[in-house]
């Protein structure tokens, strides 16, 4: 899967499962808030890593995970880990 | 004491799935009853069930509620904005008054299910998504809907088997009476899906009329098999007669009776003396005799033994009054625990368009049937005063009685 394939894929399961305008998510945006993520959903965020990426996402994971970019990054690099 | 009243009323079952659809299946006999495919092939003995669709609220409600939101939620808040809309009580009454919510359920096992179906498979709690510790919890529906409407009085979900609905609406009924709440919405929920019927179906108690879905839910008649499970939701909205009257509600009937009993004895079969100890009780507090009431909406959920259980325990407190039954459950199926609640509001639809449902597929009496006054067909009748009972395993009794204001 291609860097871009896995960016299409995160934005097409944060519109599908978190409902975000595709319009808001940018690379520079906060993920946090623009999701208005509380620490429920960020439980889901676990799930759909799961189920799109087969990896399990921890949450000290997240604690560097500020913008979409650094989300894609993220992912792209576990994907690659596997 | 406060006068105890009804100004709204919502529902979402499987003969309409708002008050307008409900009135006109209640007045033709329709039955909501179909075969679910799928039931035979998990091994169900019978696949008969109340067929209803379930909702689609991605418009009407946010992601974060209703991810913690099992389909009896769903419903629950459909039947629940609905009577909230009739009893005229809009966002800004909501956030400056004291409203509760006592609800019926006894069960979410779809929810429990399929969230330990995933712990199995994927050896993983987190992964069972942080819905389904919300969706799980027997209080499902007080918790969603308490947070989705920002309720701040009385909150809980009351478990009675088969009569959780009833009970709801008596516990809100006597909190208003007692001064301790203004207003409660109450109101019975009930899953409808293989897993929540499964075990029911296992102990045989339902209908295997298979080949004639429509005419396997027959209370009362002789040649009865089996009760049908069916389910949705159904609210009504109690309040102080002096809070109706403040805010210029309509209002819809009063509630003057709520009788209760425990049978004391076996875990399923129903009990006569018990049975009847809940009738004596609400027609007392209701302080009227049984000449005053005008329609009998019976509990009779279509079983060999419950039916005839019933219909001597109102002979024995009716005796010849020859007052109208009906069993709604003819064209509804068993509404578990939604019943109580959602045949307060088929009663009123009923009283506030004066006539009797019918109960349909009455068509052989049998010997204890045939002392009570079953209405079979649709007729019109001016309903003043009506008493609904409601029965569940473990031997809970709950009897209702409403009365139409002038």
């Amino acid at each position: 899967m291609s860097n871009q394939e896995i960016i299409e894929k995160i934005n097409g399961f944060l519109v599908d499962e978190f409902e975000a305008d595709i319009n808001l998510i940018t690379p520079e945006a906060s993920l946090k808030e623009t999701l208005d993520l509380d620490s429920l959903d960020f439980v889901d965020l676990v799930v759909v890593i799961e189920n799109n990426f087969g990896f399990k996402a921890k949450g000290e994971d997240f604690v560097n995970i500020k913008t979409f970019q650094d989300f894609y990054d993220y992912i792209i690099q576990r994907v690659g880990d596997k | 004491m406060n006068r105890v009243v009804i100004t709204g009323i919502g529902v979402y079952s499987c003969i309409g799935q708002n008050v307008d659809e409900v009135r006109d299946s209640l007045f033709k006999g329709k039955s909501g009853i179909g075969f679910d495919a799928i039931r035979k092939e998990m091994g169900f003995r019978s696949a008969l069930t109340g067929v209803l669709p379930v909702p689609n609220l991605k418009d009407k409600l946010h992601r974060r509620f209703r991810n913690s939101m099992p389909e009896e939620a769903e419903y629950a808040f459909l039947a629940t904005d609905e009577a909230l809309k009739m009893a005229k009580i809009d966002d800004a009454f909501l956030d400056n008054n004291i409203v509760g919510i006592l609800y019926g359920n006894d069960s979410t096992a779809k929810a429990t299910i399929e969230g330990v179906d995933v712990m199995r498979a994927k050896k993983d709690t987190t992964l069972m998504g942080s819905g389904s510790i919300f969706q799980s919890m027997n209080s499902t529906i007080t918790m969603n809907l308490s947070t989705i409407f920002r309720l701040k009085g009385i909150n809980f979900t009351v478990s009675g088997a088969c009569a959780s609905g009833s009970h709801a609406i008596g516990m809100g009924y006597f909190l208003i009476k007692h001064g301790m709440q203004e207003t409660v919405i109450c109101g019975g929920g009930q899953e409808v899906n293989p897993y929540s019927m499964g075990a029911f179906d296992g102990i045989s108690a339902f209908s295997i009329r298979e080949n004639e879905p429509t005419k396997a839910s027959r209370p009362f008649d002789k040649n009865r098999d089996g009760l049908v499970p069916s389910g949705g939701a159904a609210t009504v909205i109690l309040e102080s007669y002096e809070n109706a009257k403040k805010r210029g509600a309509t209002i819809l009937g009063e509630v003057i009776g709520y009788g209760f009993s425990s049978n004391g004895g076996h875990i399923s079969q129903p009990s006569v003396e018990g049975s009847a100890r809940s009738l004596k009780m609400s027609l007392k507090d209701a302080g009227i005799s049984v000449k005053d009431v005008d329609y009998i909406n019976a509990h009779a959920t279509s079983t060999p033994i419950g039916d005839a259980f019933e219909a001597r325990a109102i002979h024995e407190v009716f005796g010849d009054a020859k007052c109208p039954v009906t069993s709604t459950k003819s064209m509804t199926g068993h509404e578990c625990w939604m019943a109580g609640a959602s045949e307060i509001v088929y009663s009123l639809l009923m009283m506030h368009n004066s006539f009797v449902a019918p109960n349909i597929n009455f068509e052989t009496p049998d010997d204890d049937s045939a002392k009570l006054n079953i209405i079979s067909k649709t007729i019109e009748k001016n309903i003043d005063v009506f008493l609904s009972n409601s029965f569940g395993f473990g031997g809970t009794n709950s009897s209702l009685i409403v009365k139409k204001i002038k």
